[in-house]
């Protein structure tokens, strides 16, 4: 597909904003919930990329995740349940010059639509795809998703979860065509603005996945990691995240990771305890498909009518009486 | 087999009009129904498809259906086996496939029995037989064929025997390959039809491999030709009128997408279901030439989801889909209509309700179409009527879509998708192609919703565009697109998308009536019947009958004036391809009787006492059905529009 003439234009002067700028409206979400250190990280990254708002799209499905772009002054479109990475590619396709992003929950990206999940990893379009993991339904008040841990009890587990939680992290990384995964987590936000960053600058689709707390259903859940530096290990590498002296000072738990290794990037991912963060696979040469499917030049009138043209000549029968005079078919 | 069941279902059998004898006479028809069938990879196809090109080139009225077995590779010989193609040529211009078949060349007596059984020969049809098998090394097959022959001339069928492969062995080693050339040879000897024609059609369609095939299949061509003026007692002509302009020739599927490309849209967005998935087949072959996409999606909410998302930022999109797709695509249909997203959904229909019947014609989503999503959602609807109508509509759907913000669905069928019928070349009007949309920078305070009081229009925002970010959601929302609960809120959003419906209505003609203005009848239909009940009705007035036919294009909204007409004929009924339930069955009275999906739209809104009548046989309802039931029907005098 081709552009129109004037998305390709550029401005010719410079334009900076600030953090208001991304700002709209007052998060609605719960005090301590996860969701508000994703939000921070995020217009912070905008505002220090100078994105300019009204081409950047924030594309979400439905949970509490989902209103996400409600509190960006950016577009934003807040679609239906699972869907919003379909929604985000045929943004991406007609118009690659917007900055996509994509804000999905464990229930919307893992659960009810995972089967598009699997398919935007390998038509690797460029967008930044941030799975907020929260391992509970929390809009529809407390069902096992299916990145609750085992014996979880909820709403519709009351005696515990029955089966072992999915893994993103792994499952992305099985996918052919995958080209950039990552984990962070909500309580250490430097880390997460490294990893999200770096996400926004990997031509692709970046899918990082943002372990996350819910105060209201799950107050408990991820404390032992809170409270213990030790039972989250650092991923470090200088392709990747370097981690700063005052944040080595409390993870001593470090590993040096090459973000290029897939099979050492399996390994790590399968852990939860001590939780890898960090950027775990990243590979910039897996093609986009929105570029694959590019065609060269531009689209005009004149182009349709003589493709057209062709096309008719093809199917066209000319009585014998008008073929006289005509031209050859 | 049963000696007694191969024909089946029994049917009256007619003692078979006498052949000329002696010299040959030509018979001047003003048409014929010719089929052409055989085990699937024989090029039955390819022979019934030229035939269809060569008659229209002389400017013969032309309509072929492809017949297509289920299954990708039947076995050989097989009842359920046939493809083929069926080809109504005529004096005039055809407008559907029409009533029973008058010639066959069958080349095998299994894949014929199929189409004896299915109840689709006129009594005494001339079937010109493939003879090898009667001497077959397999004496089962043998015996088959001897006694499926002898059957065949006791229920007064005129069968030819005809040695096809050996007479093609001469030409050709691989005789099984040449014999649709011998065929189309034959008949067009028994036609009349010009050989140079037939000769340049062959170029035209071996013409990407090298000359010797071409002059080999020229060779088939003329032997079968020759072997039929030889051996046969009978032949035809069908006056033609020639047509001054150039027509093409394609099936609905094509014209599709032949017209997404004149639409000007960019992107086309599926995932594989029959029978729709030719149109995207056709499209992906040509599309990227123009500068356009067909998107494979991992399934058909993807497809939807995409095609929004498409269009959503900028690009009007289609999606292109069959009834369990439709069904498929549902939430997201109602997301677009929520958001004012604009959108042409394709539903190229099929038997229902589940899997069904893929291959077969059905008008069953009418309904599904006007009402499906959940809550209050309204969209466009429209049918195509003919083939020329699924090019023309496609254009139609894309403008509607965004000049009203909507969802418009386009139904078609399968009858429609895999007929073929020549109608005039378009000529490429620029206006097909809308212009981009508006990106201009937006002033201060515009809102994203700011609906028009009178009609419930609103300009559309597209990402990008400075000044007009905004939150698109699903959940209900004021003229800012902010989420609100509150009672004004949603009724005012509510009321908007209503409003454009109406809106558009207000600049939709009445349709012309078919036939007289009034009269005793009135049949009312929508979609691919179109051809069939016109063809009736005029047959009918030419006999002095009181009856008149109208066809609706939109189905929702409806064209004003419809119930002036129908209040001026003594009686209305729809003939559609829905189920209604049958009057005469013991339990079904007017308190329980479900109408067909059109009757039961046009009672409910114009409380007009509509009766209806209905087929879901699979295959496109016939003129001499729908003369029948249009004479039945004047025939029951207690019945009167009240």
């Amino acid at each position: 597909m081709t552009s129109a003439a004037t998305e390709c234009l550029l401005r010719m002067y410079d334009e900076h904003h600030e953090l208001e700028d991304y700002q709209s409206g007052v998060p609605r979400w719960c005090t301590g919930c996860g969701d508000n250190a994703i939000l921070a990280a995020v217009q912070r990254l905008c505002r220090d990329e100078d994105l300019r708002p009204e081409k950047t799209v924030f594309v979400s499905g439905i949970g509490c995740s989902s209103r996400f772009p409600h509190y960006m002054k950016t577009y934003g479109f807040h679609g239906i349940h699972g869907r919003a990475l379909p929604v985000a590619e045929g943004i991406k396709m007609a118009r690659p010059d917007l900055n996509v992003f994509v804000n999905t929950g464990d229930g919307d990206c893992c659960s009810i639509g995972a089967a598009h999940w699997i398919h935007a990893i390998r038509y690797n379009m460029n967008m930044t795809v941030m799975l907020h993991d929260n391992q509970i339904y929390g809009l529809t008040k407390m069902q096992a998703s299916p990145t609750s841990p085992k014996g979880l009890k909820s709403n519709t587990t009351p005696r515990g979860a029955y089966l072992e939680a999915l893994n993103p992290l792994t499952v992305t990384l099985g996918v052919q065509n995958v080209s950039f995964v990552a984990q962070a987590v909500d309580w250490i936000p430097e880390v997460m603005y490294d990893i999200i960053s770096a996400a926004f600058h990997h031509k692709g689709l970046s899918f990082v996945r943002i372990v996350q707390r819910c105060p209201e259903w799950l107050p408990k859940l991820l404390e032992p990691w809170l409270h213990d530096p030790e039972k989250v290990l650092l991923l470090e590498h200088e392709d990747a995240i370097r981690i700063s002296p005052s944040l080595a000072q409390v993870y001593k738990n470090r590993r040096r990771h090459d973000p290029s290794d897939l099979d050492r990037a399996r390994e790590t991912a399968s852990g939860f305890d001590p939780i890898p963060v960090g950027i775990l696979y990243r590979n910039p040469r897996v093609p986009c498909y929105e570029e694959l499917r590019t065609a060269a030049g531009l689209r005009s009138t004149e182009r349709i009518r003589k493709g057209l043209e062709a096309e008719f000549d093809k199917f066209t029968v000319w009585p014998q009486q008008a073929a006289e005079g005509a031209p050859a078919e | 087999m049963n000696e007694t069941s191969l024909l089946q279902p029994p049917r009256n059998t007619v003692s078979p009009p006498s052949m000329p004898t002696g010299n040959k006479a030509i018979t001047t028809l003003s048409e014929a129904i010719v089929e052409v069938i055989s085990d699937s990879g024989e090029g039955a196809q390819r022979c019934g498809q030229s035939l269809g090109a060569v008659a229209a080139r002389m400017g013969n009225g032309v309509w072929t259906v492809e017949i297509i077995p289920a299954e990708i590779r039947p076995p050989a010989r097989s009842v359920a086996g046939a493809s083929g193609n069926r080809i109504r040529l005529g004096a005039r211009r055809i407008t559907n496939g029409g009533d029973d078949t008058d010639l066959v060349v069958a080349f095998n007596e299994q894949v014929l029995l199929g189409r004896v059984r299915a109840g689709e020969l006129k009594p005494g049809c001339i079937i010109l037989l493939e003879s090898m098998w009667r001497e077959d090394a397999d004496p089962a097959i043998a015996a088959s064929y001897r006694q499926a022959y002898d059957q065949l001339v006791a229920a007064g069928y005129r069968v030819r025997e005809i040695p096809m492969e050996r007479e093609c062995r001469a030409i050709v080693r691989e005789a099984r390959r040449g014999k649709n050339m011998f065929a189309l040879g034959m008949l067009c000897n028994l036609y009349s039809l010009d050989m140079q024609l037939a000769r340049d059609q062959i170029a035209l369609v071996f013409g990407k491999k090298d000359a010797a095939v071409v002059a080999q299949n020229v060779k088939l061509l003329e032997v079968g030709y020759d072997w039929a003026e030889r051996n046969l007692d009978f032949k035809f002509r069908i006056p033609a009128q020639r047509a001054v302009e150039p027509q093409i020739v394609v099936n609905g599927n094509t014209a599709l997408a032949l017209g997404i490309l004149a639409s000007g849209m960019e992107v086309c967005a599926m995932y594989p279901i029959t029978p729709a998935t030719s149109a995207s087949h056709y499209l992906s072959d040509v599309f990227e030439k123009v500068g356009g996409v067909v998107h494979q999606a991992e399934d058909e909410i993807a497809a939807c989801a995409f095609a929004i998302g498409a269009s959503y930022a900028g690009k009007c999109t289609v999606t292109i889909t069959s009834g369990p797709g439709y069904s498929l695509k549902q939430e997201a249909i109602g997301l677009a209509v929520m958001a004012e997203i604009p959108l042409v959904v394709v539903n190229v229909q099929r038997g229902g309700p589940s899997t069904g019947q893929p291959t077969k014609a059905e008008q069953g989503d009418l309904l599904t179409a006007i009402f499906g999503s959940h809550g209050d959602a309204p969209k466009v609807v429209m049918a195509a009527g003919t083939i020329e109508d699924c090019f023309y509509s496609m254009i139609t759907a894309r403008k509607i879509a965004e000049t009203f913000n909507m969802v418009v669905v386009v139904l078609s069928d399968a009858g429609l998708a895999t007929s073929q019928q020549p109608f005039p070349r378009p000529r490429f009007n620029e206006a097909w192609v809308a212009p981009p949309v508006d990106q201009s920078d937006l002033p201060a305070g515009a809102k994203p919703y700011d609906w028009e009081s009178a009609t419930g229009l609103s300009r559309r925002f597209i990402p990008g565009q400075a000044g007009g970010m905004h939150t698109l959601t699903g959940l209900a929302h004021d003229s800012l697109s902010h989420v609100a609960y509150d009672p004004e809120s949603n009724e005012k959003s509510i009321h908007a998308r209503s409003l454009k419906l109406a809106a558009l209505q207000k600049t939709l003609k009445p349709p012309p009536v078919f036939g007289g203005e009034s009269g005793d009848l009135l049949v009312v239909g929508w979609g691919s019947t179109r051809g069939a009940i016109e063809e009736a009705v005029e047959s009918l007035r030419q006999e002095g009958r009181k009856v008149s036919s109208l066809h609706l294009s939109f189905l929702q909204p409806m064209a004003p004036g419809l119930k002036e007409i129908m209040g001026r004929f003594g009686k209305v009924m729809t003939i559609e391809s829905n189920w209604c339930d049958r009057p005469q069955d013991e339990i079904i009275d007017e308190t329980n009787r479900r109408y067909s999906a059109l009757a039961m739209l046009l009672r409910a809104r114009y409380l007009v006492d509509v009766d209806c009548w209905s087929e879901v046989r699979g295959q496109p309802i016939k003129p001499g059905t729908i003369r029948r039931v249009i004479l039945d029907k004047l025939a029951r005098p207690e019945e009167s529009v009240p």
